[in-house]
């Protein structure tokens, strides 16, 4: 075989075909089954960390006060709107009395009579008091009189006789008295019981408070029972938040809360879990509790605002802790890809609490100073070559 | 042997590496059409691993959650966690929707995980899994969000927590992880125009309007109990079908295993795009290998005379033919290396995803190196009968 000859041409074509022989092997290694898979590593430390419980909550008021008519009507008149302050025992509006005032107006005038026919009663008792007691001396007298035969037995008797009737007649009149003043007591209670139903048809501000919501207007006619104004106490405001059953471990009454309303997100209040529900939402699959505002935000948010509730939970012991994204699930086990020079093995572990921020600790399966995976390029088996980087994002995709 | 090839090359190199790279990018094309094949089916494929699920609990009669849509109660899952085999299960829902961040808006498909559960992604890049219940986002790089990012789904503002990789749908739309809860809000919430009108179209309807009962059926109207689908893992020594038979026939529910739900995907799903692929694939192939053929007849051709010279002084015919064919197998070589790397470098510039497989670019190679043989040896026969006369004559 002729050796070729190094001269110009052939140095060229070497210039040509060497980087893309390079190129060539650049692109086999690299892409493809046959390239590493681009990882990041992390120590395991031991870290105390603070767990957090994260919900989300509607502004409710803790007492709702809905004034409306006992008995159905029509609405007479409404003092008051939206957004005004009521005290307690306030009249904030009244019910068409319809022939309420006429049924006391005719009471009283009952009442007048029933007085007049006592006075006429009593009168007429006095009157037969008076003819009893003459014609029981006249019976007297007449029996004398007969004893002595000044007068006749027949004369006497019918005297007797007269003497009897009246008496039966003021019994009579006594009893016609009594009831008279029965009757009189009687139309009293009723006017009492109208006045009172009369007043009943006043609505009354149970407490002291915001009108929150007015429904019907005057000239509506409301159904007894039916909500005419609600009343809420502004001090009474708390946040009803429901938590993922998954995520509620730890939840007790009296735990620091962070609470930002939806719209005043970056002013984020505090408060207190001040009961956790002892029904839980089987529906939803969430735990109820509510959470109190260590000082209500000026103005009070309105009832039904949306809230996101954080509440942090006692700082724990420091124990091994990795982040939530180095946990692989791998036929049913949780387990971290542990670095072993280059090579990688999946070892299981048993995690325990966790925070917000997705670092997760371990109670079992790691040591600290061990070297796990964080984030990586793809998926990864035992038989992963991997490289390591520092970060896999803002270096190419 | 090789000096003749060699110095024929050296003469003319400039046209023949020329022709090589011109070779080499047809070639690539070849190859990054069937990386767009590929890459098709592997976004049908990915979308099953992703899931991390061994079975898919569907609506009854559908091919549901991917293929059709499917719409189940979220509280069944209790009923099959109780089921023999079952590992995990969780509810997932999947919606494919514009998902705006700031002034722009990118396409995704929005998945409903259970934090911690099956469906979440498997590896990130940055960041960290959901880990509240509401309001946090893990998406794939692709839509080109960033971590701590506020994106907006519907009316609700997410904050993007995590970031992953090669999570798309099977349409290659790239996903974007949420709270199930919060998917579940978005799938069935309608605008605030619509809620409202809802409301004035419930309160006009006497059978409603009446005190107490409108706002308890106007707050029934606006939840959502509902799930796409169930994503069940199975414990070991299970087989899918086993875990499966029970669950089809006592809870009327449809229950597709990994195999079966690839089928769907890569035979109902993807069929019509990727055939149509397929096909430009196989006519892009064919104009290809002619192309091939013809450059190296011609480029044979050209040299007609000077073989006609060798012939004249004597030069064996396998001599000759061994030259054509070294050129013609060395012109495929080079085509192939540059039709390789440039594959390589604009493949990952496609917006969707081109998976270049070593078996599609070994398959590549023979094929090439097939028609460089049999276009060589067309040459060859042309080449040899050619009449040495011609060497010297005009």
């Amino acid at each position: 075989m002729k050796k070729l000859p190094i001269n110009m041409r052939t140095a060229t074509l070497l210039v040509v075909l060497l980087p893309l022989l390079l190129a060539f092997g650049y692109v086999v290694t690299n892409s493809g089954p046959l390239a590493p898979t681009p990882v990041t590593v992390m120590t395991v430390e031991k870290q105390s960390i603070t767990p957090a419980l994260f919900g989300i909550g509607t502004v409710e008021a803790r007492y709702r006060y809905r004034v409306g008519p006992t008995m159905t009507g029509r609405l007479l008149s409404l003092n008051r709107d939206v957004g005004d302050q009521v005290i307690a025992g306030e009249i904030l509006g009244e019910m068409d009395p319809i022939d309420m005032d006429n049924r006391v107006a005719a009471n009283k005038a009952a009442i007048k009579r029933a007085t007049a026919s006592i006075t006429a009663a009593e009168a007429h008792v006095n009157d037969l008091a008076a003819r009893t007691e003459y014609s029981g001396a006249q019976a007297k007298r007449y029996q004398q009189l007969t004893i002595e035969r000044n007068a006749s037995t027949e004369a006497a008797e019918a005297k007797n006789q007269e003497y009897r009737v009246a008496k039966a007649g003021l019994a009579v009149a006594i009893a016609t008295l009594s009831v008279a003043q029965q009757e009189l007591e009687m139309l009293q209670a009723e006017h009492e019981g109208l006045l009172q139903q009369r007043s009943n048809l006043r609505l009354v501000a149970p407490v002291e408070g915001v009108v929150t919501s007015r429904h019907i207007e005057p000239g509506s006619t409301a159904m007894a029972g039916q909500t005419i104004l609600e009343i809420i106490d502004p001090k009474s405001i708390w946040i009803n938040v429901r938590f993922n059953q998954l995520q509620s471990n730890g939840l007790i009454k009296g735990l620091p809360a962070t609470i930002v309303l939806r719209s005043r997100s970056n002013q984020p209040a505090s408060g207190t879990v001040a009961r956790i529900e002892l029904l839980a939402d089987p529906v939803t699959e969430e735990m109820l509790a509510k959470v109190v505002f260590e000082q209500l935000p000026e103005p009070f948010p309105p009832i039904g605002e949306l809230t996101e509730v954080t509440v942090l939970l006692p700082q724990l012991d420091v124990a091994p802790v990795v982040p939530n994204a180095s946990i692989k699930q791998l036929d049913g086990q949780s387990g971290v890809w542990r670095v072993e020079g280059d090579r990688l093995q999946f070892t299981p572990i048993e995690t325990g609490t966790s925070d917000l921020d997705g670092r997760v600790q371990i109670t079992k399966g790691l040591e600290v100073g061990d070297q796990v995976v964080v984030y990586s390029k793809q998926a990864l088996t035992a038989r992963s070559r991997i490289t390591i980087v520092d970060s896999l994002v803002g270096s190419g995709s | 042997m090789i000096s003749l090839a060699a110095r024929d090359v050296l003469h003319t190199w400039g046209k023949f590496v020329f022709t090589g790279v011109g070779l080499g990018l047809l070639i690539g094309v070849t190859l990054t059409m069937a990386g767009v094949y590929r890459g098709m089916v592997d976004d049908a494929k990915v979308l099953l691993n992703n899931s991390g699920a061994d079975m898919w609990v569907v609506q009854k009669n559908t091919l549901g959650p991917y293929a059709e849509p499917s719409s189940i109660h979220d509280d069944l899952y209790r009923s099959i966690l109780s089921m023999p085999g079952v590992a995990r299960a969780a509810n997932v829902t999947y919606l494919t929707m514009q998902v705006q961040q700031g002034e722009r808006d990118v396409r995704a498909m929005v998945v409903g995980i259970i934090p911690d559960g099956p469906g979440e992604p498997g590896y990130l890049l940055a960041g960290r899994q959901i880990t509240r219940s509401h309001y946090e986002a893990v998406a794939d790089i692709a839509t080109g969000f960033e971590m701590g990012q506020t994106i907006r789904i519907r009316r609700h503002n997410y904050t993007v927590v995590g970031l992953t990789r090669r999570m798309v749908s099977s349409g290659g739309d790239p996903m974007v992880f949420i709270p199930l809860r919060d998917a579940q809000e978005a799938q069935f919430l309608k605008d605030n125009d619509a809620i409202i009108n809802e409301r004035s179209r419930t309160a006009a309807n006497p059978a409603f309007n009446r005190p107490e009962v409108l706002d308890a059926i106007i707050s029934s109207q606006s939840s959502n109990p509902f799930v796409n689908a169930i994503l069940v893992q199975i414990k070991p020594g299970f087989t899918a079908e086993k875990v499966a038979e029970p669950i089809r026939r006592w809870q009327k529910l449809q229950v597709y295993t990994r195999d079966q739900m690839e089928e769907i995907l890569v035979a109902k799903l993807i069929a019509t795009s990727s055939k149509q692929i397929g096909m430009f694939l196989v006519i892009l192939a064919i104009v290809s290998a002619a192309i091939v053929a013809f450059i190296i007849y011609t480029l044979t051709m050209g040299k007609i005379r000077e073989i006609a010279v060798l012939k004249l002084i004597g030069t064996r015919n396998r001599t000759i033919a061994g030259m054509i064919m070294q050129q013609a197998v060395g012109l495929g070589l080079i085509g192939f290396v540059v039709g390789k790397v440039s594959a390589t470098i604009w493949a990952p510039m496609f917006p969707k995803y081109v998976l270049l497989e070593p078996g599609d670019a070994l398959r590549g190679f023979i094929a090439i190196v097939i028609i460089c043989i049999l276009a060589s040896l067309l040459a060859i026969r042309a080449a040899l009968n050619v009449d040495p006369a011609e060497a010297i004559g005009g």
